[in-house]
């Protein structure tokens, strides 16, 4: 199973585009990357969701985690994501509230 | 339509938790009217039961395979995934904080069951020290209207 994780800069963030699907074998892989690049001194990260075909609860809890370390550096993760299937998930956990979910890369780093 | 069938046994390994998603929702497709939005809240409470058992067979370090058995019938379609782990006790799960609350980031586990609960139609949970069984129900969407056909 593929995972896509590809890393641009943009506007002064980290933009990390995720495609493909994100569960329990392909998590540990976007869980590395997310460190690494919170390692690297990237500490305002915009997760870009578009390319994500599935996503589970394994996926929410890297995503829960990269948060929670970027705003130990007084960072801050962004998402973006427009699919209600995606989205669906973050509704039901209440995560919504948590993350600041964008439309467009353009809207998260214009925020 | 008389019940239909298809029975998987996977080995307790993280890579194939796609294939239990790939066959179930191959036969929610095929055998059932399930809408696309269902069938994937059925993929992501099968991908949850499965990562569960998956995990439970690793704790135990056992090579023992993970069943995944999905029946469909003219009302419904059933799911039913069977470990051999240690179990759990599902009435005392631990609680979340509020996601207001900023101690709600120290949690990146523990979304699963209430994920399943919240996806499906019906969901019990069998758990001993002998394993844990977790069947899954989506009636089907004409059945939820109450069309009769």
């Amino acid at each position: 199973m593929d995972l896509g994780l590809d890393v641009t800069e943009r506007d002064g963030y980290t933009v990390l585009a995720v495609r493909g699907e994100v569960d329990v074998y392909t998590a540990p892989r976007f869980r590395e990357r997310l460190i690494e690049l919170v390692s690297e001194g990237k500490h305002r990260i915009v997760v870009d969701l578009e390319g994500v075909d599935f996503l589970d609860s394994t996926g929410l809890g890297v995503l829960v985690g990269g948060l929670k370390r970027l705003r130990s550096h007084d960072g801050d993760l962004l998402l973006v994501c427009t699919q209600s299937r995606i989205l669906k998930v973050f509704e039901i956990t209440g995560l919504t509230k948590v993350f600041s979910i964008f439309d467009t890369v353009d809207a998260a780093v214009g925020s | 339509m008389s019940a239909r069938a298809v029975q998987l046994e996977i080995p307790a390994g993280a890579e194939f938790v796609a294939l239990a998603r790939l066959v179930v929702s191959a036969m929610a497709s095929a055998e059932t009217q399930l809408s696309d939005d269902r069938v994937d809240d059925l993929k992501i409470a099968v991908s949850e039961a499965c990562t569960n058992a998956i995990e439970a067979h690793d704790a135990l370090e056992t090579d023992e395979r993970v069943l995944v058995e999905c029946r469909a019938d003219e009302s419904l379609l059933e799911v039913r995934i069977e470990d051999r782990g240690s179990g759990f006790d599902v009435s005392n799960l631990p609680e979340h904080p509020p996601v207001t609350d900023p101690e709600r980031l120290k949690f990146e586990r523990g979304l699963g069951i209430p994920l399943i609960r919240a996806l499906v139609d019906e969901v019990e949970f069998s758990s001993s020290d002998e394993g844990t069984a977790v069947r899954i129900v989506m009636r089907h969407d004409d059945a939820i209207d109450g069309y009769s056909g």
